[in-house]
């Protein structure tokens, strides 16, 4: 069985995904997961999680391009730049 | 006191030094890393022990004769072989458990090493589980049995024997450190003898 | 984007792939097979380096070597588990490393013969392994790319490790310096072999795909400029008398012996044949072991 790794740096940290060791149970998988990812101090937390167990989402639709949602649908430098020089130019 | 401290710091250091051997050689990649780790602890402890004994650990680690060193035969057998290993391993610390629990009152540091056999025992009984029903490590505990009664003090074997649930039987006792153990100091010592006593490393 | 130029264009422009997409045969083809010899490097390392664990001279650097050893053993089973994801079991890996159809790297097909190979060793030949695994940190395969760093992570306490054992042998008796010295004039032609024969990066598919990010002539400049004035500066000696630094910064060497390369890592090198013997024997003898453990 393979088992996902996610090591902590320190807490506070996200868990980021380190590596994969193949163990027959979770005993196991902790016991080697444990050494092969913090034998040096490298972490500070571990969550191991069988890797039939993790659903991956890797495709999106975006057929109709819907900008708003992303920070690069706005061009906010032409209209900020007018909007400071009307300001500049005094009340109306 | 001394004599069972320097018999304890042996018996870690040996243990220590046969186990370092499965490095790069054991059944699966995962196991060879978490087996290490072990290896070093108990090296670790033996130095921490002899540091409380001397100011020059590593001479009381290396210098002696092969005759001065106080492990127990079972730690000085040569075992490669899988069965066998994990056959002493799991031994070896019971029996080191209750060594070392005996010891907590007189020795701060009993403490300490006791908290990092507790990843040593799950180690073991992991894989004493894992083996329990197969014939080669069967025959390895029967075989290491007689050697595993004789890490311990007469008055503390029978503890030994109600957790492993075997009937006790007449002890490998210390004190005879055979050719075999002679081998291995050799080799241990073979680069530090080469320069004169005291050189740096 | 099953398109292989587009593929291409998009791993050389520094894109990155995982394991689930799409991946040209050629490109996946030699990324296994150069995937692999990593990991078939590292298991082979260890047994160079091995003996000495049984022999250092004290408990810190018994206990120093062991932990780099351990290391080694740790990135072949990240190597491996890479290698598994992209599609070759691990008893495969290992099975084609025995039989010699999988090669490793060139220095691991040598005798260790003092403890002043262990300095060497660790001092130089992981210096010059790390610069290759720095390159592999842009590997376009991103698997392989993540492990690296945990990888050159280690590496770095090995450089620490060997520097230290050098110095203290530099400054020791003449006999401890002299061990390193008659080390190194073994291990220097390995060494510059190692990073490979000189072929332009654009003949080189490996970086054509962006497997490697860097050419073969390029690692050995990069050792040579950093570790040369290190070695010249402890008092040792490089055994090559046109070993010198030109003025537009090239290192110029006597050309290492590309025979002797090819001849090595073909299985024919001076302990080849008995450590992949000694392998097999482990393997075979604790079989059972695996059989129990995995059979879940």
């Amino acid at each position: 069985m393979i088992w996902e790794v996610f090591r902590q740096d320190r807490k506070g940290q996200p868990f980021e995904h380190g590596g994969s060791v193949e163990a027959p149970d979770a005993e196991f998988a902790e016991a080697w997961a444990r050494e092969q990812y913090g034998r040096r101090g490298e972490s500070v937390a571990l969550w191991l999680v069988p890797r039939g167990a993790v659903h991956v989402v890797d495709e999106w639709a975006d057929e109709f391009d819907l900008k708003y949602r992303r920070v690069d649908g706005y061009s906010i430098k032409a209209r900020l730049k007018e909007a400071r020089e009307r300001a500049a130019a005094g009340p109306r | 006191m001394n004599e069972l401290l320097l018999g304890l710091a042996d018996d870690e250091l040996i243990i220590g030094w046969r186990d370092s051997e499965w490095t790069g050689i054991a059944p699966m990649l995962e196991e060879d890393v978490a087996f290490s780790s072990i290896a070093q602890n108990e090296i670790g402890h033996a130095r921490a022990v002899y540091e409380l004994l001397s100011d020059d650990a590593d001479a009381l680690a290396f210098d002696r004769e092969p005759s001065e060193y106080l492990c127990a035969p079972l730690v000085q057998l040569h075992l490669l072989d899988w069965g066998h290993t994990i056959a002493r391993r799991w031994l070896y610390e019971v029996a080191d458990e209750i060594r070392i629990t005996a010891l907590m009152d007189e020795l701060p540091l009993a403490a300490k090493i006791n908290r990092e056999e507790a990843y040593h025992r799950m180690h073991a009984e992991m894989w004493r589980e894992r083996l329990a029903d197969t014939p080669q490590f069967r025959a390895a505990v029967d075989e290491l049995w007689p050697y595993a009664l004789g890490v311990l003090p007469p008055e503390q074997r029978d503890a030994l024997a109600s957790r492993v649930e075997r009937a006790e039987v007449e002890a490998v006792e210390r004190g005879t450190n055979d050719d075999a153990f002679t081998a291995l100091h050799e080799e241990m010592t073979m680069v530090r003898r080469s320069a004169p006593a005291g050189a740096q490393w | 984007m099953a398109d292989e130029q587009a593929f291409l264009e998009y791993v050389q422009a520094g894109g990155q792939v995982e394991t689930g997409d799409w991946l040209p045969d050629d490109y996946r083809a030699k990324l296994i097979k150069f995937i692999e010899m990593h990991g078939n490097s590292e298991l082979m390392g260890v047994l160079p380096e091995r003996e000495w664990i049984l022999r250092a001279p004290t408990l810190q650097r018994k206990l120093a070597l062991t932990a780099k050893v351990q290391d080694e053993v740790g990135h072949s089973q990240l190597i491996y588990r890479v290698v598994e994801d992209l599609g070759k079991p691990r008893e495969q890996c290992l099975a084609d490393l025995i039989s010699g159809k999988s090669k490793f790297h060139n220095v691991f097909h040598y005798p260790t013969k003092t403890w002043g190979d262990i300095g060497v060793i660790a001092w130089l030949v992981d210096a010059a392994a790390i610069i290759s695994q720095k390159a592999l940190l842009k590997c376009s395969y991103a698997p392989y790319a993540r492990i690296m760093k945990k990888i050159c992570w280690e590496e770095s306490f090995h450089i620490l490790h060997g520097r230290d054992v050098i110095l203290a042998m530099v400054t020791g008796t003449p006999a401890q310096f002299e061990l390193v010295q008659e080390a190194l004039d073994r291990w220097w032609g390995p060494l510059m072999q190692f990073h490979g024969n000189p072929i332009p990066p654009e003949d080189d598919p490996m970086f054509q795909w962006r497997i490697k990010s860097q050419g073969n002539e390029e690692a050995r400049q990069q050792f040579l400029d950093g570790y040369v004035p290190q070695i010249w500066e402890l008092g040792l000696t490089v055994p090559d008398p046109k070993l010198r630094k030109r003025d537009d910064g090239v290192w110029e060497y006597t050309e290492p012996d590309w025979d002797e390369l090819k001849h090595v890592v073909t299985g024919h090198g001076p302990r080849t044949a008995d450590r992949l013997a000694f392998r097999a024997r482990f393997l075979e003898q604790e079989q059972w072991v695996r059989d129990v453990v995995l059979a879940a």
